[in-house]
């Protein structure tokens, strides 16, 4: 470098007086010092200089980034470079200067993008993403007004037959932030590039359904797809037949995640707690009942928790694994077949709810069960498969009908009009609508472990827990652990979110590298509130610190942080279930894993 | 609209056991994914699809990876051929010389549509590839390892008659 800027007749820069870890460079004549080791891209963002960027994923909070330099919308020219140069992936030197702005970077970024836009369908009106793709925002950033490249197009087959994700590849730009969460994040592995040149695409090996393959549903391609090249299935206009079919009683119920995040598809800032909001906008929306999840949730821990301390009375199978993530579950059925004896047999609170409302509330209310439709709002899409699993269903009948995301929900609140931000607010049913604070937190990585410690502490010591706040087991960390005093036993506490961590966590439990008592496990990134079907993030971290927040915030503010200090919990127990983990229990809340050898 | 059938059955074991001793003398199977590839389909002829999850399940490698690398490269077929391959280069060089002629003409002869792997008779393959690098021979057809130089299209049915006769000598 010294002797090259000799050569050059360029006097050497300063470079006594600064940190030796930094580097100076100019964007537009704008100087800044960023630390060595930058891209280009961020120096530029500490400069205030705005590049465009599409292939580029950066999710630093969670060590999560995608750098294929594929689309080549973000390129800028380098002086003394004969080349422009992509700033995503071009790291910064010393004194180097940089323009974003000059014609012929301008002119370089334009013409990648028309190139991208003549192999897309463009067809943004009735396209999901609509107002939510970030081609389309480009598109308008740059001001394209027509794009001058004619050629062939692409077309690939749509499918969707998993009733869960949509793949349409005509829409895809070869970004391969899919294939980064899918392969490198969750280390599922089922996405790849196959063929080469036009005829490329990205999908599973031999071109295979969803369906067919190990894919677990958890949504995280869907959530950090660019455009529309995958997306869920929209299961709205099923929810409107069923709204408006006389003979049918329809319910509903909401997933705590939603609650923090459904507000930011109406501009409310991300963190923002809707619970009122929503259950305000359902009884618009013309629902015979609203019920909550985290009413399941609370049935749940006390199933769950009666299931933890019966294995440490009877000496085993320990440690019990949390089994309400349906991704996580469809993972260890593809991914560890050996060690399906370890995760508790209690089904989802989505599913115990489900359930329920085709029992007990039934049996109550005098409804014929036959003509419930049970439909579930989640952040998840995997949900939408795990409600058409076989064993999950009673008499021909399915515990949940039809399950819609988050995004979904707003959408359908849209289509009618309603002013979201302004509605005034209300509770949910009493029935199966009230609930503790510990249901609450279901929604964030450890928070459903925190909770069944919170109930099994109590009946075990049968004393009550002073401290309800379990810190230890909070964070962000992809692995962690935490340990809980049952008195003077220590219960090890293991803690995954993201599928490669769990990964990583069997395996070390597998090696006896770890040893725990329980473990919980979310597949997304954060646990739900990151799930595949909350409103895009767009890769900004700070909204899920701001969801996460939100849940413990509101589990703060609910009176009852116990699930079993819940009355309704207790009701059904006296009148329908009986005793916890019992007979009828493990009829209607248990279920069983099979392993499933797919590609 | 499920359509993936895989019939694990189709594999013969002794080629498995070949394959599987293969693997197993290389110091690092996964590194050189790339060689297995390439004596699979030695045994073989080709790779079809449980081919590939084979040498997925035993290496441990995905089995997206794997057939993104098997769709990737050329060299690869998932598809059967003949015994003999029919190579007809159709680089810019070749092109201008008529290459394209050449090559209707042996579909023509042969009756093999584009999508076709091989003739009935299981005999005859037909590719055409991009430059083999003997531009000087252009129009260049190259059958198995075997080099034909300055090709014209009335040549065609000659060499497709040579093939015939030499596999029913060897028969």
């Amino acid at each position: 470098m010294s002797q090259e800027n000799k050569s050059a007749g360029i006097p050497l820069p300063n470079i006594f007086d600064r940190p030796a870890n930094t580097v100076s460079l100019t964007i537009n004549d704008i100087p800044v010092t960023v630390n060595r080791n930058s891209t280009i891209l961020e120096a530029a963002t500490k400069a205030g200089v705005h590049i465009p960027t599409l292939c580029h994923l950066a999710l630093d909070g969670f060590d999560i980034h995608s750098e294929t330099s594929s689309c080549r919308v973000c390129v800028v020219e380098v002086e003394g470079r004969p080349r422009l140069v992509t700033s995503c992936s071009e790291k910064v030197v010393e004194g180097m200067v940089v323009r974003t702005d000059s014609p012929r970077a301008i002119r370089g970024r334009r013409t990648n993008l028309e190139l991208l836009l003549s192999n897309h369908p463009r067809a943004c009106l009735t396209c999901a993403k609509n107002l939510d793709c970030e081609l389309q925002k480009l598109a308008r950033d740059m001001s394209i007004r027509e794009i001058t490249y004619k050629g062939e197009r692409k077309r690939f087959d749509i499918e969707y037959s998993s009733r869960a994700i949509i793949k349409d590849p005509d829409k895809c730009i070869m970004c391969r932030r899919c294939e980064t969460m899918c392969n490198d994040v969750q280390t599922v592995h089922v996405l790849s590039a196959l063929g080469r040149g036009f005829d490329s695409v990205v999908g599973p090996a031999f071109h295979a359904d969803l369906g067919e393959t190990t894919c677990t549903f958890c949504g995280q391609c869907v959530a950090v797809c660019p455009t529309a090249a995958l997306t869920e299935v929209n299961e709205t206009s099923r929810v409107w037949r069923a709204l408006h079919d006389e003979k049918k009683h329809v319910v509903v119920q909401v997933a705590p995640a939603v609650r923090v995040a459904i507000g930011e598809m109406f501009g409310m800032a991300p963190g923002s707690i809707s619970t009122g909001k929503i259950a305000t906008a359902l009884r618009r929306l013309g629902f015979d009942a609203v019920f909550d999840t985290n009413w399941g949730a609370d049935l749940t821990v006390v199933e769950e928790a009666s299931e933890l301390v019966s294995r440490i009375q009877n000496g085993g199978p320990m440690p019990i694994l949390t089994s309400c993530c349906p991704a996580w579950v469809n993972f260890i059925e593809s991914q560890f077949p050996d060690m399906l004896h370890i995760p508790s047999t209690s089904k989802s609170p989505m599913i115990m709810l489900g359930a329920m409302a085709k029992s007990y509330y039934a049996q109550e209310r005098g409804i014929d069960p036959d003509s419930i439709v049970v439909v579930s709002i989640m952040p998840c899409l995997a949900k939408k498969a795990e409600a058409a699993r076989p064993e999950l269903s009673k008499d021909e009948n399915q515990n949940v009908d039809i399950v819609i995301s988050t995004r979904e929900f707003g959408h359908m609140l849209q289509e009618i009009g309603i002013d979201f931000p302004n509605l005034v607010e209300s509770d949910f049913d009493s029935l199966m609508g009230e609930s503790t604070g510990a249901s609450i937190i279901f929604g964030t990585t450890g928070g459903v472990i925190e909770a069944a410690c919170r109930t099994a502490y109590e009946i075990l010591m049968e004393e009550p827990l002073e401290r309800v706040e379990l810190t230890q087991l909070r964070g962000l960390e992809g692995i962690r652990s935490g340990t809980v005093m049952f008195g003077d036993t220590p219960i090890r506490i293991g803690i995954a979110h993201g599928l490669g961590n769990a990964r990583r966590l069997l395996e070390g439990l597998r090696s006896g590298e770890y040893e725990f008592e329980a473990i919980e496990i979310m597949a997304c990134p954060g646990g739900c509130i990151g799930g595949g079907g909350q409103p895009y993030h767009h890769g900004d971290m700070d909204v899920l610190q701001d969801r996460q927040r939100a849940l413990y915030r509101e589990d703060r503010n609910t009176p009852l942080r116990k699930s079993h200090e819940n009355p309704m919990i207790r009701r059904i127990y006296d009148e329908f279930l009986g005793t916890p983990y019992g007979e009828k229990a493990h009829e209607l809340l248990h279920t069983e894993y099979t392993a499933r050898e797919k590609i | 609209m499920s359509h993936l059938e895989l019939d694990m059955s189709i594999l013969e074991p002794e080629l498995l056991a070949e394959l599987d001793a293969y693997i197993d003398s290389l110091p690092d199977p996964r590194g050189s994914i790339i060689a297995v590839l390439h004596k699979a389909q030695e045994l073989n002829g080709y790779l079809p699809r449980e081919l590939q999850l084979y040498v997925a399940r035993r290496t441990g490698l995905p089995t997206a990876k794997i057939n993104g690398i098997v769709t990737f490269y050329s060299f690869f077929s998932e598809v059967p051929s003949g015994v003999y391959t029919i190579s007809v280069c159709t680089g810019t060089a070749c092109f201008v010389k008529g290459a394209q002629e050449v090559l209707d003409r042996f579909r023509e002869e042969l009756k093999l549509e584009e999508d076709e792997p091989m003739t009935e008779d299981g005999l005859f393959s037909i590719n055409d590839v991009r430059c083999i690098g003997a531009c000087g021979l252009a129009p260049v057809v190259r059958v198995n390892e075997r080099i034909f130089g300055h090709v014209k299209p009335d040549q065609v049915s000659e060499i497709i008659a040579q093939h015939r006769k030499e596999a029913a000598d060897a028969s």
